[in-house]
């Protein structure tokens, strides 16, 4: 929260109309999420003139509440600490409350209650957390006018940006002398800082303290004694501010360690010096170290946290929360300022682990700037001085052991132009860089730019100018080109271009292509385990059912299955190709595909043609023969886990199993299910170029023979006998009858074969080829007790 | 020639009453047979006085003719006829329902993946893939996220190994692979579009695996103004030809400067409407030029080499695109509603 009133302070924005420097401020990178301009009507201050019980409740409380000169009005209020004589902030009848709360006559428990004593986050101005509920209604200070509009009374008539800022910026943007910087190079005006002087008093701060650093992570820590403060309420324009930018104001001296926060960006930290004692370490936590922090509760320390210690024992987690045994209280009289700086990531870390993060730990874990670590300590000393009477002892103690070398970027206007392809010559550029407020020299049209401190963000490189420039500039300017590279065509690399094709070829076989989670169940990774391999766990699962990495698809497949089939969907084709992982970080890409009812559907003609094992497998070879490997494959009777006993087998190419196919075991799924799964990276480095071949110049002859044999004995038994005694003239072999029943016995069938035979050389004779055929016959009948059919 | 009268009349009388194919063939063997009146006819030649012989031929000529073009005529004709009366006999009902091939359809981030795909090779692009399980390395390092830096809070990852394995939260460690490959010696054009997946609870807008497309290109004297343009040829290819665009600035850890890529809204035409929440504009892609760190680690010198890396998300264009209310649709998929893909997309406006 930005209040633009505040902001003013420090930069002329008079003139400007702020919802469209909001326009502005976002064009330029920065995301005004919203412009707040909080007023609301009929919301006043009052004063309870009167406050009793109420008779039928425990906690409800009857209040007459002063509104005007001559008015009081009822209110039946629920807060624990309403009380007579104090002055609050009313919402009257027809108030609408931010979230649209409208206020309205009613009555409570059979009391007439005629308005709403508020909360500040009933206004809008407080988070609403448990612990702004607690806190009850705000209680306004008493030199308020009874009857003034509530909201300009707070000060919170004027307009407050709320930022949704990209993490690089959320440093320096979310303070008000950083967010004025913004606004100095949109508008190309020069900030102001506020004034940080005080007068010291002859004592020297050396002779009540020392200061020791025992850690690396703390490469900055100064401090500052302050005495003789005088604890009250803070004048109202810091009150005003602190609840535009959402803090509660406490006393002046809390409020002016915030107010300093909310201008630097620096979190300040005061120590009840008389609680202290004489030294101050700053060290590493010792392990299981205790502590009892200002909400009271006790904290066990690690030793990657940083604590401040008065040499023995705790008293601040440094950066995160500060120790109750130091807490400035109404009689403390003399005050240690801490303006430190701590490395980030381990206040990020303490700060995460204890949950405690509050403004002071956000900001420390995002990185301060050193120059602005000693500026606000001055401003506190300036700021007590005038508004708690602080006399401020001579000296500082300091530990200084911060980096502070310059970031410095050399360049030519044309570098810039460059990146980001403008053209701006050196003299524009030397605008833009003023206005930015970052220092330069410039020499042969070369830029030497030292990067201000409060830029955590920007390193020093090309790019980051860039960015600096263009974002003022506009990216709303830029014109649109193209790279000026060569022409090429770009290409599928490796396993992709197979992976593109297979999945086109799927789709014109007429499966559908589906996309599922790769984590899956316990129970999903135990089916299907063909492969045997070792599964990856993931240590910190979100849930069980997505808690390992899967090594086969086809679950998947069968949840996408039963989700369609539960919709009445009763041709469910589908495929899948995506990776599966082992224990070994070794990524395989599988194929699957499933199957389920009709393949071709004709409704009434009867020409339907139903999934069975024998499609799968034309799907299967399809995309193994569109691939090339035609005569390289078999399908070998093979038990696979999840797959039905007797319908299932192994891929084999070229003698490796490449893949599985077969019937979902009938205790997975009851129907008939078909699944195939194929890996693509052991398909891929079989596929060879293609190499024409002359159509065949000699004509062919052809054989029919019809064996019976043994139910056992399988088409493929046959076919390698043929194979072997045929040879090389036999060129195709085709299976066109399978029979069994009638005039056959009950443990027999009969297979019958379309064998051509054919030379690329020369026609063959009748009775070379008859000789051959009968050999193929003989072999057949002695080797698998088979018979030639007759015909 | 009295003869050659009766003949006359006899055949104009006989061609009325044919109109079967036999009585045809019938007529033809009456008339032009072997034993035909009309071959009878003509054997009478030698008979007639001379001077007669020349008129009696042509005569003969002329009834041979006409009984020939007939004979054609005719057995055209009947052919004609029996054969539609055949085909009317053959009448089907072509209003019946079709014999249903299958008809196969892509996912739908596959769809809009592709479409990206087709048009960037056609830029020059190629297509590359990288591991998804993945060495931080890869994922944060050398991509200006050293371990510790609060970029890495907000891309809640599924770490598998320590802080060395992980899933990887984006696709960016492909560019990463990519320029190592090319050793800092080739420019680089490429895209990787992936999966990715970040500790997200799942709901109709969150999905802890989600899909990016990831553009990089790396050559000498690239600008951010070249990335506009790259830019604005994909957003009207994906989104129309009027389409516009805009940069906004934006801020990510291996990019400076950074931008997000807003398009003008497709469905008010910059209006403002629901889609582009009354704005006029649609974030679609993160961008920005390549962080000279990230050049640097992976061994490209940021003084001689520059370049542009842009991230879309498929979820988020397929959503924008098809009109999709939940990220879910995606991985569950409904057979009902994913059919509707597998047709070839309308022309752009």
């Amino acid at each position: 929260m930005i209040s633009l009133e505040w902001v003013a302070d420090y930069i002329d924005i008079k003139e400007e109309d702020l919802k469209e420097l909001a326009i502005k401020i976002t064009k330029a990178g920065i995301n005004v999420e919203k412009v707040i301009t909080n007023h609301i009507e009929n919301l006043v201050i009052g004063e309870i003139t009167k406050c009793i019980s109420h008779p039928d409740s425990d906690h409800l409380h009857i209040c007459t509440v002063k509104i005007n000169e001559t008015e009081e009005t009822q209110i039946v209020c629920g807060a624990s600490n309403v009380k007579e004589g104090i002055k609050v902030i009313v919402a009257l009848p027809n108030a609408i409350l931010p979230g649209g709360i409208e206020i309205k006559k009613s009555k409570i428990r059979g009391v007439e209650s005629n308005g709403m004593i508020c909360a500040l986050f009933e206004l809008g101005l407080e988070e609403k957390t448990e612990d702004n509920y607690n806190k009850g209604i705000y209680e306004v200070p008493f030199d308020a006018k009874i009857g003034m509009d509530a909201m300009k009374y707070l000060g919170q008539d004027s307009t407050v940006y709320e930022l949704d800022v990209h993490k690089h910026r959320n440093n320096d943007c979310y303070y008000h002398i950083g967010f004025a910087y913004e606004i100095a190079c949109i508008l190309n005006k020069k900030v102001t800082l506020p004034k940080r002087s005080f007068d010291e008093i002859e004592e020297s701060v050396e002779n009540h303290f020392s200061l020791k650093v025992e850690t690396d992570k703390c490469p900055f820590y100064l401090a500052k004694m302050v005495t003789d403060v005088k604890i009250k309420k803070s004048p109202e324009f810091i009150q005003k501010r602190l609840i535009a930018a959402g803090m509660r104001p406490i006393n002046n001296v809390v409020d002016i360690s915030n107010y300093v926060m909310l201008e630097f960006g620096q979190p300040l930290h005061f120590f009840d010096k008389d609680s202290l004692g004489k030294e101050i370490v700053v060290r590493d936590a010792k392990e299981e170290e205790h502590i009892i922090t200002l909400d009271k509760k006790e904290r066990i320390l690690k030793s990657s946290d940083i604590v401040i210690t008065d040499g023995e024992k705790p008293v601040c987690i440094a950066g995160v929360m500060g120790g109750l045994n130091t807490e400035v209280e109404e009689n403390t009289k003399t005050i240690l300022i801490e303006s430190a700086i701590f490395d980030a990531v381990s206040i990020r870390n303490t700060a995460s682990r204890l949950n405690l993060k509050s403004e002071a730990s956000i900001r420390y874990g995002k990185g301060l700037n050193y120059e602005y670590t000693q500026m606000a300590i001055e401003r506190a000393c300036h700021l007590l001085e005038k508004y708690a009477d602080a006399k401020i002892l001579k000296g500082i103690v300091k530990y200084d052991a911060i980096e502070k070398e310059e970031k410095v970027v050399k360049f030519k206007a044309d570098d810039i132009n460059k990146m980001l392809g403008i053209i701006i010559d050196t003299k524009e550029m030397e605008k833009e860089l003023n206005r930015l407020d970052f220092p330069y020299t410039l020499e042969n049209d070369t830029f030497e730019v030292t990067i201000p401190k409060r830029r955590l963000d920007i390193d020093p490189n090309i790019n980051d100018i860039a960015e600096e420039i263009g974002r003022l500039y506009g990216y709303h300017n830029l014109v649109s080109t193209l790279p000026k590279v060569p022409i090429k065509r770009g290409e599928y690399i490796g396993d992709v271009k197979y992976r593109k094709y297979i999945s086109k070829r799927l789709r014109a076989l007429g499966l559908n292509e589906i996309k599922t989670y790769s984590l899956v169940s316990t129970e999903m990774a135990l089916m299907f385990q063909y492969e045997k391999k070792e599964k990856i766990y993931l240590p910190n699962p979100m849930s069980m059912d997505k808690s390992i990495m899967r090594t086969t698809l086809i679950p998947s497949l069968i949840n996408t299955y039963l989700y369609n089939k539960a919709r009445k969907t009763e041709d469910i084709l589908l495929y899948e190709i995506s990776k599966t992982y082992e224990k070994n970080y070794q990524e395989d890409t599988k194929i699957s595909i499933l199957l389920k009812g009709n393949y071709v559907t004709s409704t009434w003609n009867k020409n339907t043609l139903k999934v069975d094992f024998y499609v799968t497998k034309g799907i299967i070879e399809d995309i193994l023969d569109s691939l090339g490997l035609q005569n390289r494959y078999e399908f070998q009777v093979k038990n696979i886990d999840g797959l039905h006993p007797k319908i299932a087998g192994a891929i084999v190419l070229d003698r490796e199993e490449i893949g599985i196919i077969g019937r979902v075991h009938p205790n997975i799924l009851k129907e008939e299910v078909y699944v195939a799964e194929i890996s693509l990276p052991k398909l891929i480095k079989k596929i060879k170029p293609i190499k024409f071949k002359e159509a065949p110049k000699y004509p062919s002859i052809k054989k029919d023979a019809a064996f019976i044999v043994s139910k056992e004995v399988l088409s493929c038994d046959i076919e390698t006998i043929i194979k072997k005694k045929g040879g090389r003239l036999l060129t195709k072999i085709d299976v066109f009858d399978v029979y069994e029943g009638e005039n056959l016995k009950s443990n027999e069938k009969s297979i019958a074969f379309h064998l051509t035979f054919q030379d690329e050389t020369r026609t063959l004779t009748e009775e070379e080829v008859m000789n051959i055929f009968n050999n193929i016959i003989l072999g057949v009948e002695n080797e698998l007790h088979a018979k030639l059919r007759d015909k | 020639m009295e003869e050659m009268k009766t003949v006359e009349t006899a055949l104009q009388k006989d061609i009325e009453g044919i109109s079967t194919i036999e009585e045809l063939n019938n007529f033809k063997i009456k008339y032009l047979g072997k034993k035909g009146i009309i071959t009878e006819l003509s054997s009478q030649i030698k008979s007639i006085p001379n001077e007669e012989k020349k008129e009696f031929g042509q005569k003969i000529n002329i009834l041979k003719s006409t009984c020939n073009n007939f004979y054609e005529e005719k057995k055209k004709e009947i052919e004609e006829k029996l054969l539609n009366e055949k085909l009317s006999k053959e009448s089907i009902d072509i209003t019946l329902p079709a014999t249903k091939i299958p008809m196969g359809s892509p996912n739908i981030l596959e769809k809009i993946i592709e479409e990206i795909e087709e048009l960037l090779m056609s830029m020059g692009y190629d297509v590359v893939d990288g591991p998804e399980v993945e060495e931080d390395r890869f994922n944060f390092e050398l991509l200006n996220i050293p371990k510790g830096h609060p970029a890495r809070d907000a891309q809640d990852t599924f770490y598998i190994e320590g802080e060395d394995i992980l899933l990887r939260s984006q696709t960016s460690p492909v560019q990463a692979r990519t320029m190592l490959e090319k050793k800092g010696m080739e420019p680089i054009r490429m895209i990787c579009p992936g999966k990715t997946w970040r500790r997200d609870d799942d709901d109709a807008t969150h999905s802890h695996q989600f899909m990016q497309i990831e553009g990089l290109l790396v050559d000498k004297e690239i600008s951010l103004s070249d990335l506009k343009g790259t830019f604005d040829v994909i957003a009207k290819h994906l989104f129309g030809s009027t389409t516009t665009t805009r940069l906004r600035p934006s801020y990510y850890q291996f990019t400076e400067p950074s931008v997000e890529l807003d398009i003008s809204c497709f469905n008010c035409k910059g209006n403002g409407c629901p889609i582009c929440k009354q704005t006029g504009w649609i974030t679609v892609a993160g961008a920005g030029m390549v962080h000279p760190n990230v050049l640097r680690n992976c061994g490209y010198n940021p003084d001689v080499w520059s370049g542009f890396a842009f991230g879309f998300g498929a979820e988020r264009l397929a959503m924008l695109k098809y009109g999709v209310k939940d990220v879910r649709t995606f991985y569950q998929t409904d057979l009902r509603c994913g059919k509707a893909f597998d047709r070839k997309e309308a022309n752009n406006d």
